[in-house]
């Protein structure tokens, strides 16, 4: 039967397994000299036994199936808007993509007013940059035309 | 104790002037603030201002920059409790509770209690600081690499063993997280390890983006898309302080707290941190209700709260008694010292009476200010959850994605925060804990250090583990632990068979023959 334990437990295998294969690339050294390898393979050694006995005993858990992933969707589209921020925030700067993010988020995703929407991105995009930017001195990248 | 009562007079006449107790304050205000704000910790607030206290007298200087860490270390406390976002590493623990409890309405309880305990914690660890500096710091001088080895272990299985779930998925989150820990160059070889031609993954991943990512991230994307938003009951006045049984219930472990953090706190390394996660384990284990932790435990605030800012006097101890820094935050204040002309060490006592005096005597000011400027901002800060999730949760994010790009101007840590975020996301969902991945993150490179060098020291001979006092004693304590939860788990092996699945098979057997 497919538990919560048992498919986290085959994650934890599964890339336990894949840290092993990639460490072959590193030198492993001896056990009395320790290679670049050697711990990461311990690691990876104790994770895979961890992995291993957690979907071994983990029969009485909850069983996989009955996990509801309603917020999923949502979830998806927020972590897109994190990577759209992640790949636009040293293209278009700081304050427009946090503009745009917050336009996305409000409007598209949570479909609330426009006159809210722009009035709270504006306010979040360009007074975090004033606190952050101005105040703090904290360095901010610059979209084009110095926005 | 009556020259102890004189200095300690002098060092009020300097922390009292004018100009020093203003520093004290400005410095507890920014730090605060520096605090509150996701991703830019105490480290880099006392960076971005080291250039501006070049300009002053030493006490001045170093009195600024003492309250910017103090400040930060409260106000890390305050997004932990309302957003579930640690401001720092060192207020994950805090995260747990103090959001459960604000999702119960007790947001201004949880508040204030951090507060309160951070500073009963902060005072209490000035006084031995003030007493015990000398021969503390000479103790934790005998920390070599084999005795940070099995400290660390130690640390490690402690928290496993004192976890509330399962063990099992404990040490496996932590070996999880240690294994993060081992991406970036290998420090004794210089080896890429893992970074996959990411230049940015040589430093290896950075604690905040792990931080933010498992616990604030995660937290949006489990709540952002409920039918029902996220019921925070919002707060009344009068719930803004807490009961008298909260009170009581919160005594104990900001003693407990105080004690742990101001002895972790002289081991050099990222002792805060551990620190918090120390005194939440230890909390959970000697409490009478331990299925109250990650509900809305008020133990579980006021332990970690008190034991992070007890560790901030207790890392000055080997700073100031003997001029050795304890952690990046210390050094850096080290270098501000040394920029006057002043070099720490055992005659900093002697040669600069004022300067040591006047520093111990603003840090009781200073914890003054901070409970005098947190307590009515508690009301302020928890209107915060008034606004509307459909809101609030974009700005929370826009918060997260700023922290954790600011620390080090780097949008791989954003990545790294999303994939954090998702893991974070993934492992709630199976009901595994985070934080030991936090914690595995914080000590690999540390943990993975001391023990190679250990077997460099004794040319591959493990015996050196043994062959330390202090050290042997340390591995016998972790064994001792090990033994004890094998023990509890052998006694619940009554029901492997049934969690095998084999129970009913036997059963079935049975009513056949």
């Amino acid at each position: 039967m497919a538990t919560k334990d048992r498919i986290a437990g085959a994650a934890l295998v599964l890339f336990a397994l894949f840290v092993l294969s990639e460490s072959r690339a590193l030198p492993l050294g001896t056990v009395r000299q320790p290679g670049p390898s050697f711990v990461p393979v311990l690691l990876a050694a104790l994770l895979l036994a961890f992995g291993a006995l957690i979907a071994a005993i983990g029969g009485r858990s909850e069983r996989f199936r009955s996990l509801r992933w309603r917020e999923l969707p949502h979830g998806i589209a927020i972590l897109g808007a994190c990577a759209f921020s992640a790949l636009a925030l040293e293209r278009l700067g700081y304050r427009i993509t946090v503009l745009i993010v917050l336009f996305f988020l409000i409007k598209i995703v949570e479909k609330k007013a426009w006159l809210a929407t722009t009035l709270v991105a504006l306010a979040l995009s360009f007074g975090s940059f004033y606190l952050f930017y101005t105040l703090l001195r904290v360095p901010l990248p610059l979209g084009p035309w110095g926005i | 104790m009556l020259e102890t009562l004189q200095n300690l007079y002098l060092g009020f006449t300097v922390a009292l002037s004018p100009a020093v107790f203003l520093y004290a304050v400005i410095g507890c205000i920014i730090g605060t603030l520096v605090g509150v704000l996701p991703g830019v910790g105490p480290l880099a607030g006392i960076s971005l201002l080291l250039p501006a206290s070049f300009g002053m007298d030493a006490t001045s200087a170093i009195v600024l920059l003492a309250g910017i860490y103090y400040g930060a270390m409260y106000g890390g406390s305050t997004t932990s409790i309302l957003m579930r976002i640690p401001g720092e590493a060192a207020s994950v623990m805090t995260c747990i509770d103090g959001y459960a409890m604000t999702r119960n309405g007790r947001a201004g309880p949880a508040l204030a209690i951090a507060a309160v305990g951070s500073y009963i914690a902060g005072t209490v660890s000035v006084v031995a600081l003030m007493l015990l500096a000398p021969p503390l710091a000479n103790f934790a001088l005998r920390f070599g690499p084999p005795e940070y080895c099995a400290l660390l272990l130690l640390g490690l299985l402690a928290l496993a063993y004192m976890s509330g779930g399962s063990i099992l998925k404990a040490l496996a989150m932590a070996t999880l997280g240690l294994l993060f820990g081992m991406i970036g160059i290998d420090p004794m070889t210089g080896f890429f390890r893992f970074a996959y031609g990411v230049v940015e993954l040589g430093d290896g991943i950075g604690v905040v983006p792990v931080a933010v990512g498992l616990f604030g991230l995660s937290e949006i994307l489990l709540t952002a898309g409920e039918e029902a938003p996220p019921e925070v009951k919002k707060p009344r006045l009068a719930d803004l302080l807490p009961s008298r049984q909260e009170w009581r219930d919160s005594v104990w472990p900001i003693g407990r707290g105080t004690v742990l953090g101001f002895l972790i706190g002289i081991v050099p390394g990222s002792a805060h941190i551990i620190s918090s996660f120390v005194s939440y384990a230890v909390e959970r284990r000697v409490s009478k209700h331990p299925e109250r932790f990650g509900h809305g435990a008020i133990e579980g605030v006021a332990g970690p709260e008190s034991a992070n800012n007890s560790a901030t006097s207790g890392a000055f101890v080997p700073m100031l008694a003997l001029g050795v820094p304890s952690g990046p935050i210390p050094a850096v204040m080290l270098a501000a010292l040394m920029v006057h002309g002043i070099s720490p060490g055992p005659l900093l006592i002697q040669q600069q009476p004022q300067l040591f005096w006047g520093f111990i005597a603003s840090m009781y000011v200073g914890n003054i200010v901070l409970l005098i400027l947190n307590l009515p901002l508690v009301g302020v800060f928890v209107n915060i959850l008034r606004v509307p999730y459909p809101y609030l949760y974009p700005a929370i994010l826009i918060f997260c994605v700023l922290g954790v790009y600011a620390v080090n101007g780097s949008v791989v840590d954003v990545w790294i925060m999303i994939a954090m975020g998702a893991l974070g996301y993934i492992l709630r969902k199976l009901d595994f804990e985070t934080a030991p991945i936090v914690l595995g993150v914080v000590l690999a490179p540390m943990l993975e250090m001391s023990f190679r060098q250990s077997l460099a020291m004794s040319s591959g001979d493990y015996t050196i583990f043994l062959s330390r006092p202090i050290a042997t004693a340390m591995l016998a304590a972790g064994a001792c632990l090990l033994l004890l939860s094998m023990l509890s788990l052998l006694r619940r092996g009554a029901g492997w068979r049934s969690a095998l699945g084999l129970a009913n098979v036997e059963k079935e057997d049975t009513h056949e023959t």
